[in-house]
């Protein structure tokens, strides 16, 4: 009798190791990968940004050597660069500028894609499927030649000037690229994918007969729209802002190509410190500080899926 | 019942394309009445109730509401409030805020929202879940919210489009009862689609049968359950033995009808007249036929047969039974005995009998 307890209890504790196993695995992976590419790298770079420049191969000091040992290594580390950020005035006009563009370009992708995913809800069912296609197909082309492609509309030669000129609208060629009109028009094109597919799905579960009760109870199309229609796809709202501020923040490829010189921002500067002065410690400080901003509209974002979610069930 | 109608169907007829909805209709929906429009699936009873909320124009008629066309009104601006199939709660507004939601696009001041809101809440007793959302309660509250939402405006009309769909059998029940009471409370006319017969027999006091956009009979339930104007009515509403054959009077309101030959024709008393010889259809309720062992004396029609099936529903058994001729008749009677002292079986020969007045004898 006793004897046969034991071995069920043996059994359980089987069990409940096993299931303790596959759950510590199961939760094993993601964080893994988490450690190895995002962790990891993110120390070499906080890394990098304590050392000093050297013109040597890496071109930082110093390195890790395990003769010296920890302590003495450390000793070494110091908080140089990101003083040096404070002290330059054109790292934190770089932040601010950048802010302001990542701002203003997320209003402007909103203003653009609200109305292209509210139609794209709208439209008979059978078309969705070819729409959501449409959305999704400039991602067929390598963002770099899309944004090539921008100078060629875009240039003082281009078809957008030629067209103005053609038409009549314009006596002679507007200047846009080189400009921060540019940028926006780039961010804009590059990201509204981001803003539509979020907002399109809110919009596509929601009900309609809630807007036929909305007006039922009251409400003008309008006020419908405004009490009804935006409260819930606020949710598809609130994550394609987070989509597009996030990368826009830290873009270099379009303010590059299409900003010209007077566009500041950050990721341009940074680009220009890594690779230009080849001073990575500055640049290391640079990319630490864009990730500790960034770290906010991040949390947000999460916070607002979690949300989500919850509200679904 | 008051006299002024304060609904009017003027010729209305409804196309979607090539589909005709509604066939040139005319009703007329009194002050304080609860009406059900009953149908199939695809009898045109929604777009009739999204005409009446607005969210539908006729193609050709007009509807009158209080005397007013309201054909060109749009929704927000009639005194209609609907109750939605799916209940079209706001998802992110709370009970509360959803009940308030109309009154507050009135305009109404605050302290009156509030009491308003609060003797909604007490009249659908709800008052412990105001301040939960549409997600945190059960099907049958939500029912309720959506019933006290559409009532906060005091509509002088309030459409129920098949208000309890959603409901398990019993709380359907439960609910049939609470609203013919809430509509007794208020005062406010009811009208609700439905295809459920028996919920439209319950809670309505006129009931409009309508298939393929077309009303076939509009009056209280037990009239279109024992006096169906034609034979599509009394076919669609419970159940019924429909026989077939030729009219000929007898006299003194009574008719003849020949329905086999060398079968005795069965006697039917029936208020319109008839044609000789025209053909006609004698619609009897089962539960109207009686059924006995021997041939009763004093029957006006008695005819025999045997026990085909017997369908057992608890508190009713209902006897299929084959005559001679090949016909099924079936009979329905109340179980007041134990099943086990039945008194027939399958196979068993039985009388099947039934007065001159026991069904009613139609035309179509």
């Amino acid at each position: 009798m006793g004897r046969h307890r034991l071995a069920v209890l043996d059994g359980h504790w089987r069990r409940l190791v096993g299931e303790l196993m596959r759950r510590f695995l199961l939760i094993a992976i993601p964080y893994i990968w988490l450690l190895a590419l995002f962790l990891v790298p993110f120390v070499i770079v906080l890394k990098i940004s304590l050392s000093d420049a050297a013109i040597a191969r890496p071109p930082y000091f110093p390195q890790f050597d395990w003769a010296e040992g920890i302590r003495a290594f450390i000793a070494e580390l110091d908080f140089e660069n990101f003083l040096w950020l404070v002290e330059d005035d054109l790292y934190w006009k770089a932040y601010l500028s950048s802010l302001r563009i990542a701002l203003t370009s997320t209003a402007l992708t909103l203003i653009v894609g609200y109305p292209i995913a509210y139609g794209m809800a709208r439209a008979p069912e059978e078309w969705r499927p070819t729409l959501m296609m449409l959305v999704i197909l400039p991602f067929w082309t390598s963002f770099l030649i899309r944004v090539y492609a921008w100078k060629g509309i875009l240039s003082n030669e281009g078809f957008l000037n030629q067209f103005l000129l053609w038409s009549g609208l314009a006596s002679e060629p507007l200047q846009i690229l080189n400009t921060t009109t540019a940028v926006y028009i780039g961010i804009v094109y590059t990201y509204l994918p981001f803003m539509i597919l979020p907002i399109y799905a809110a919009l596509e579960r929601m009900d309609d007969s809630l807007i036929e009760a909305a007006e039922d109870l009251g409400c003008s199309r309008l006020s419908a729209f405004w009490l009804v229609t935006i409260p819930l796809s606020k949710g598809g709202i609130i994550a394609g802002c987070f989509l597009v501020f996030i990368p826009a923040m830290g873009e270099f490829v379009i303010p590059s190509l299409l900003g010209g010189s007077d566009t500041l921002m950050i990721g341009k500067v940074l680009w220009e410190e890594f690779f230009s002065n080849r001073d990575w410690p500055v640049a290391s400080a640079v990319a630490v500080i864009l990730l500790l901003i960034l770290v906010v509209p991040i949390v947000l974002f999460q916070r607002n899926q979690q949300k989500e979610q919850e509200s679904e069930e | 019942m008051a006299e002024k109608p304060l609904i009017q169907f003027r010729n209305v007829t409804k196309r979607f394309g090539d589909f005709t909805a509604i066939d040139n209709l005319t009703i007329d929906i009194f002050e304080r009445e609860f009406f059900a429009l009953l149908g199939p699936s695809g009898c045109g009873k929604t777009t009739m109730m999204r005409m009446l909320a607005g969210f539908e124009t006729p193609t050709e008629g007009e509807i009158f509401l209080a005397g007013q066309d309201i054909v060109p009104v749009p929704p927000n601006q009639r005194a209609v409030n609907m109750m939605f199939q799916s209940y079209a709660l706001f998802p992110h507004l709370s009970v509360w805020e959803n009940i308030a939601f109309g009154l507050k696009r009135e305009g109404m001041p605050k302290p009156e929202i509030n009491a308003r809101v609060e003797e909604m809440l007490r009249l659908t007793r709800l008052e412990k879940f105001a301040r939960r959302r549409p997600h945190q309660i059960s099907g049958g509250q939500r029912q309720r919210v959506a019933l006290a939402r559409s009532l906060a405006k005091a509509p002088k009309l309030l459409l129920l489009d098949e208000p309890l769909g959603a409901l398990d059998r019993k709380l359907r029940e439960e609910t049939q009862f609470e609203l013919m009471d809430i509509q007794e409370k208020t005062g406010t006319t009811f009208v609700i689609v439905t295809h459920d017969q028996e919920e439209a027999m319950t809670v309505a006091s006129r009931v409009a049968v309508m298939d393929n956009g077309q009303v076939m009979q509009v009056a209280t339930p037990a009239d279109i359950y024992e006096a169906p104007n034609s034979v599509y009515v009394a076919d669609f509403i419970g159940d019924v033995n429909l026989i077939e054959g030729k009219v000929s009077a007898t006299g003194d309101g009574t008719f003849a009808l020949h329905w086999r030959d060398g079968a005795e024709p069965l006697r039917v008393k029936s208020p319109t007249g008839f044609a000789e010889g025209q053909t006609a259809h004698l619609a009897i309720r089962p539960e109207k036929v009686t059924i006995s062992a021997e041939r009763p004396a004093e029957a006006a029609n008695a005819v025999q047969g045997k026990v085909l099936d017997i369908a057992y529903l608890g508190n009713l058994s209902t006897y299929h039974v084959e005559l001679p001729t090949g016909d099924i008749i079936k009979a329905q009677t109340a179980n007041t005995r134990r099943i086990s002292r039945r008194d027939y079986t399958w196979e068993d020969t039985v009388w099947l009998s039934w007065t001159a007045t026991g069904g009613v004898l139609l035309a179509n």
